[in-house]
């Protein structure tokens, strides 16, 4: 009995401090919907749909809209970083699902032994970077590259015929810098999924391709890698949840727009999780603390749609019989 | 005369078997592209290295290591003292909760809590930690009381951590062999002891690799930091609450965009010696894990 008993009481102590763990993911979602809960009353819909974030007058006395207390002419419309954080993470998607792709086949197939260890490790390392050392190199490396160099050529050879390639290029910083960066940040996830994946192909699949007289590559473009869809798109939706987050790489090369929505790929962007970084020194300065709680509602938002595309991917991958 | 032809004849069954042009050409193209992509993305990561390299190795000195910095000047002391003991008081945190979970995930992961704790797990991962960071701003901070601190930053640090830990964990605890539960168990053990004498010491390598893994992807953080441990220039003094400290990834992010030369070359140190920390700790747990399989 006793024995039983202290079975019973480790077996709930090891599950209490478990529980930990999705307890926190809860906790988050609490606490910010608390915090953001004013903001959400004040900005309504008009949150979602304007580009006005707006202090106000910081020197004016406060005044009570709705029972709310805010600074006159506070205002708080993130359209604008919706649409940022959007486009980035799409175009970084992309940009790194062929690579990704075309990536990890040449590791699966095109190396093997040690030169496939060694050659993974490189590009599994690209996510061990730090964000920041990202944004140290986007902003010293490629934006005077890609302002001075790439972007005109761009500019030149597309602009005629395709409206988002036209000009101004402006100086490096922007939309299109961003989702480079990102880009190669998320890419790692897509080729280590899709190389263990290939390699895994069982053998039978492989030989009753090259029976039928398929070269070694058909056998990758027509038989292994259609049974790799479903495995493709949940990575690639979770490389999407990871490119939607990302904050100091894009803060130091997006160009960080207030209140405007790209014109061209060329053009200064901000995200989500880039402004709640820049923002959050200025908005403790308002004395009502209004501030302090649209950016809340801005991290809950960002959060919402990490949950939501985060869950979709697990769904997803799942599915397949993939649990990465 | 009978032997050429034959000859003939097997040669023309030859050209009908033989790949066409085209055939050849898609196939080549691939290859191509799966070299050219697989070349962009090493040169990509190989040219940060150097860079990283080559502009913070001239900016390392003695001084850096020696001094706190003085605004935009002076050593990095603080700031390197500073990532090492936010990251280790998180791992003093995130390490026995992540591992009970991978523990509980593992023997008991079965039902339907275990499932869902398994899914909100991965969605842990997936939140940005930025989030975090704010999430720890208005609850740790200022809910709190406690101002930019320590226990702050490293709690934000631990809950970006937990996940990764409890992941690997619990992978590790799985590929313990199902016998070594029943041996013990047969030899009349309760389960703390299975666990704490058999089930960890056996899947100890896996479970520190990806504590190792997690530590790194803490010391290079920056966003959950940035409202949560503020900063200071002066070297940490024990306290936990309401007092900022500084960390390497601040100096990277803050003094590249002064217009001075001295911040220039301490971002560039920062960057160098974070780096350095996230590379090597990356290579030794990957060394870790090989020499453990063999």
């Amino acid at each position: 009995m006793q024995n039983l008993m202290d079975r019973l009481r480790f077996h709930w102590g090891l599950g209490a401090v478990a529980a930990l763990l999705p307890l926190s993911l809860i906790v988050i979602v609490v606490f910010l919907f608390i915090s953001a809960w004013p903001a959400i009353k004040f900005n309504g819909l008009g949150f979602l749909i304007h580009n006005s974030w707006n202090l106000g007058n910081m020197y004016a006395d406060p005044i009570t809209v709705h029972g709310t207390e805010v600074l006159p002419r506070a205002n708080y419309g993130v359209l604008f970083l919706i649409v940022g954080t959007l486009l980035t993470a799409l175009i970084a998607l992309v940009l790194a699902v062929p690579m990704g792709v075309y990536a990890a086949i040449f590791l699966a197939e095109g190396l093997g032994g040690w030169t496939r260890a060694v050659g993974s490790f490189l590009v599994e390392l690209l996510a061990a970077v730090p964000s920041v050392v990202y944004g140290l190199w986007g902003y010293l490396v490629l934006i005077p590259f890609l302002g001075k160099e790439v972007f005109p050529w761009l500019e030149h050879t597309f602009g005629s015929f395709i409206p988002v390639f036209r000009g101004p290029v402006g100086s490096g910083y922007g939309l299109l810098t961003a989702s480079i960066v990102l880009g190669f940040m998320v890419v790692p996830l897509i080729t280590a999924s899709l190389r263990d994946a290939i390699v895994a192909t069982p053998a039978a699949l492989r030989e009753a391709g090259a029976s039928l007289g398929a070269s070694r590559m058909e056998v990758v473009r027509r038989i292994i890698m259609p049974g790799q869809k479903q495995l493709l798109i949940g990575v690639s939706i979770l490389a999407l949840g990871r490119a939607l987050g990302e904050t100091m790489a894009v803060l130091m090369v997006s160009g960080n727009a207030l209140n405007s929505l790209p014109g061209n790929i060329y053009d200064p962007v901000s995200t989500m999780a880039s402004f709640i970084a820049s923002q959050l020194d200025s908005a403790m300065q308002d004395p009502t603390g209004m501030a302090v709680n649209a950016l809340a509602e801005i991290a809950l938002l960002l959060m919402v749609i990490s949950i939501l595309v985060n869950a979709a991917a697990r769904g997803l991958l799942w599915l397949s019989g993939n649990r990465t | 005369m009978k032997e050429m032809t034959a000859r003939q004849h097997t040669q023309t069954k030859i050209k009908l078997f033989a790949i066409s042009p085209l055939r050849r050409m898609v196939d080549a193209l691939t290859w191509g592209l799966a070299a050219v992509s697989f070349a962009i993305l090493a040169f990509v990561l190989l040219h940060i290295l150097v860079y990283v390299f080559i502009k913070g190795l001239p900016a390392l000195n003695l001084k850096i290591f020696t001094e706190d910095t003085q605004g935009i000047a002076g050593g990095l002391r603080n700031a390197l003292l500073g990532s090492l003991v936010l990251s280790g008081f998180a791992l003093a945190i995130a390490v026995p909760i992540g591992v009970s979970a991978g523990v509980y995930l593992s023997e008991h992961g079965e039902g339907w809590i275990g499932k869902i704790s398994r899914f909100l797990s991965d969605v842990l991962v997936g939140v940005p930690s930025v989030v975090l960071g704010y999430f720890g701003y208005i609850t740790l901070v200022i809910g709190f009381g406690w101002k930019f601190s320590l226990l702050a930053g490293s709690i934000t640090l631990a809950i970006l951590m937990l996940p990764y830990i409890a992941r690997t964990s619990e992978m590790a605890l799985r590929a313990v062999p199902q016998s070594f539960r029943e041996a013990a168990y047969g030899l009349g053990c309760s389960e703390w002891r299975l666990i704490w004498q058999v089930l960890l010491p056996a899947a100890r390598i896996p479970i520190l690799t990806g504590v190792l893994m997690a530590l790194a992807i803490a010391l290079g953080e920056t966003a959950p930091l940035l409202y949560t441990a503020g900063w200071s220039n002066y070297l940490w003094t024990g306290h936990f609450t309401h007092e900022g400290v500084g960390y390497l990834t601040y100096v990277i992010w803050s003094f590249i965009g002064e217009p001075y030369e001295s911040a220039h070359q301490l971002a560039y140190a920062a960057a160098f010696l974070i780096t350095g920390m996230v590379l090597m700790i990356n290579i030794s747990a990957r060394l870790l894990l090989l020499t453990w399989r063999r």
